[in-house]
């Protein structure tokens, strides 16, 4: 699989990571390198064979319906680079 | 007493209870390890030496009054990607900046909560993303071994610790710490442990909550100890180990006594060796080590047989499609809002972008745009699908093996300690660090890596045993015979300890800038986002 420019700068707005032109050139060769490494796997017949969805067989665990945590919102946004009383705040999303 | 801090956990635990020495003499003994030697090794990228006074303290009253606790007053490091309440926790990455949880991981809990001492943040890849520990953030970690001349003297490069998990094998190694907790996703436990010669066992999936350990790749992502020794791994694992319905694929299944299945011996254990793991350009030197493995296995007196696990080649690219996919999955959380760095972009997804490009390291974006092109519309079944299948064919090799074999025996690396830089550049050949411990995180299964010699070189070599699920006594018992037969290595000359010692009460107070690594502002030069309260 040979990954193009477009295809680096599409894979990398869909991540919400900006790349530089440089950095794009770089990329295209590393992605295809890695990719077509990876497609040896087409040599294996899985054509009968289930995906894993997990290692260990067990059952999903489920637990009664109820509130168990909360009343925490100042630990919450303890963290964040810019808060306003317990809000997030971000740049302007609608004008 | 001098060098407590060279002591086994096991010997530690004997002296504390015998009252021998204090908790609070031990954890001083560490904080002047660390001071002394931390500038060279870049093991620790946040001593906190006052909590650890603290705990140690708290530790003393307890063994006073007869009310000491299964690890009490134990001085272990913590690996920066298990979140630590009150303490910052990087994982070695720029875009958490100076994240500070208000809660502990589970594991940690585990451990404080049976009195062990925490000494500081380890080390490690960025995300855990890495085999050498070159893509931390704060710079990489440094082994303690080094390669000797044919005159005995130390020569050459410095080498690396192996990766993810960097930092703790380093501090182990170098006696900065007794113990240390890791995490294991392709092989950051074993791959590290095997490089630095100490033990690493990456437990059963499911066996230690993740909980409050930073995601990389959800399904693969194991917690586990590095240890001095076979006995410590076994008596850290037990405390680590625990069901947590925090986490919806920790297993609800008894944790044993695995220290006392360590006096169990071999006898009649059947161990199996696969031929696929005989890869092309194996050194003579690990074909070696594989050999004496087996012959010492056997002079215990288990028994050998060839086995084969036939998928075992398509592991390691099936890995590179899995574990990215789910770590970009993962690190889709770091967006500049609600923790961590923020750079001001023209509007939100600009600031996304710009922040998300800034605060990960290279690696960590190839691994994103990777996971994220697998996962794109049009991709998914042919890639995450097909490796999810080959994921089980790869289950189903060990199945069969397991009615045959009771542990498998293989080498942990297919290389010793290699030089900074030698792998850099071709993240195919880092890949290639993981070959022979990737399997083990596709199966979920339970692996040990145990030091088994020194390389031409003089710096260590590991071997692997794999064990059937939530079979980690057998491990262990496994483990025992081959570190009773190779002997424990440890580093002769601690060329990284530099300068007199500080007197014990300067040191408690010590915050050198040289034990404080800055993280090097890599990524972009924009300014992070302006912090309001």
């Amino acid at each position: 699989m040979q990954v193009d420019e477009a295809t680096v700068r599409r894979i990398a707005r869909l991540a919400r990571i900006k790349v530089t032109d440089a950095e794009a050139k770089g990329l295209e060769k590393e992605l295809s390198g890695i990719l077509n490494w990876v497609e040896q796997l087409d040599e294996v017949d899985t054509s009968a064979v289930e995906p894993m969805t997990r290692v260990v067989p067990i059952e999903l665990k489920k637990r009664p319906d109820v509130v168990n945590d909360g009343d925490i919102a100042d630990d919450i946004v303890k963290n964040a680079p810019m808060v306003e009383d317990h809000y997030f705040v971000v740049p302007k999303v609608v004008e | 007493m001098s060098d407590l801090n060279k002591l086994t956990l096991a010997e530690a635990r004997e002296g504390l209870r015998r009252r021998e020495f204090s908790a609070t003499e031990l954890t001083q003994a560490f904080l002047h390890a660390i001071e002394a030697g931390n500038a060279a090794l870049n093991a620790y990228v946040l001593p906190t030496a006052e909590l650890a006074l603290a705990q140690a303290g708290e530790s003393d009253k307890r063994l006073k009054s007869g009310d000491a606790r299964t690890l009490e007053g134990l001085p272990l490091g913590n690996k920066d990607l298990f979140c630590t309440t009150g303490v910052r926790t990087t994982a070695c990455s720029q875009i958490l900046d100076d994240f500070t949880p208000t809660y502990e991981s589970t594991v940690g809990a585990n451990l404080w909560n049976a009195g062990a001492i925490m000494l500081g943040k380890l080390n490690c890849d960025e995300f855990a993303m890495g085999s050498s520990n070159e893509t931390s953030a704060f710079g990489p970690v440094v082994n303690p071994w080094r390669r000797q001349g044919k005159d005995g003297k130390l020569a050459g490069d410095k080498l690396v610790p192996g990766g993810s998990s960097g930092g703790s094998s380093a501090a182990v190694a170098a006696d900065l710490c007794l113990a240390a907790t890791a995490t294991d996703t392709g092989g950051s436990i074993r791959q590290p442990a095997a490089l630095t010669g100490t033990v690493g066992i990456k437990p059963t999936y499911g066996r230690c909550s993740r909980w409050g350990i930073v995601a990389f790749a959800s399904s693969l992502d194991q917690a586990g100890p590095l240890a001095k020794t076979v006995r410590d791994a076994a008596i850290m694992l037990k405390v680590m180990a625990s069901h947590d319905p925090k986490d919806s694929t920790s297993v609800d299944t008894p944790v044993p006594d695995y220290e006392a299945a360590l006096g169990q011996g071999v006898k009649g254990l059947r161990i199996g060796v696969p031929k696929e793991y005989r890869v092309e350009g194996m050194s003579p030197q690990i074909e070696k080590l594989w050999e004496d493995g087996i012959a010492w296995l056997k002079a215990a007196g288990a028994t050998i047989h060839d086995i084969s696990l036939p998928h075992t080649k398509y592991a390691l690219p099936a890995y590179y499609i899995v574990a990215p996919a789910e770590a970009s999955s993962n690190l889709a959380r770091y967006d500049g809002v609600r923790y961590g760095l923020r750079v001001p972009g023209k509007d939100l997804i600009d600031t996304y972008e710009a922040t998300r490009s800034a605060g990960f390291g290279k690696e960590v974006r190839r691994r994103i745009l990777i996971g994220t092109y697998v996962l794109s519309a049009g991709y998914y079944d042919a890639y995450y699908l097909k490796a999810q299948k080959v994921r089980t064919l790869i289950k189903r090799d060990f199945d069969e093996a397991w009615k045959s074999v009771d542990v498998v025996l293989t080498p942990t690396t297919p290389t010793p300690a290699f030089a900074f830089g030698e792998k850099l550049g071709d993240p195919i050949a880092m890949y290639l660090e993981d070959i022979f411990t990737v399997t083990v995180n596709m199966a979920g299964l339970p692996g040990i890596s145990v030091p088994a010699g020194l390389s031409g070189d003089g710096t260590p070599l590991g071997l692997q045993l794999i064990g059937k699920p939530f079979d980690e006594a057998t491990l262990f018992r496994a483990a025992q015979a081959v570190e009773d037969a190779a002997g424990r290595v440890t580093v002769k000359e601690r060329w990284w300890e530099t300068g007199e010692k500080p007197p014990a009460k300067k040191a408690a107070a010590a915050k050198s800038a040289a034990n404080k690594p800055e993280r090097k502002k890599g990524g972009g030069n924009k300014k992070p986002g302006s912090k309001r309260k």
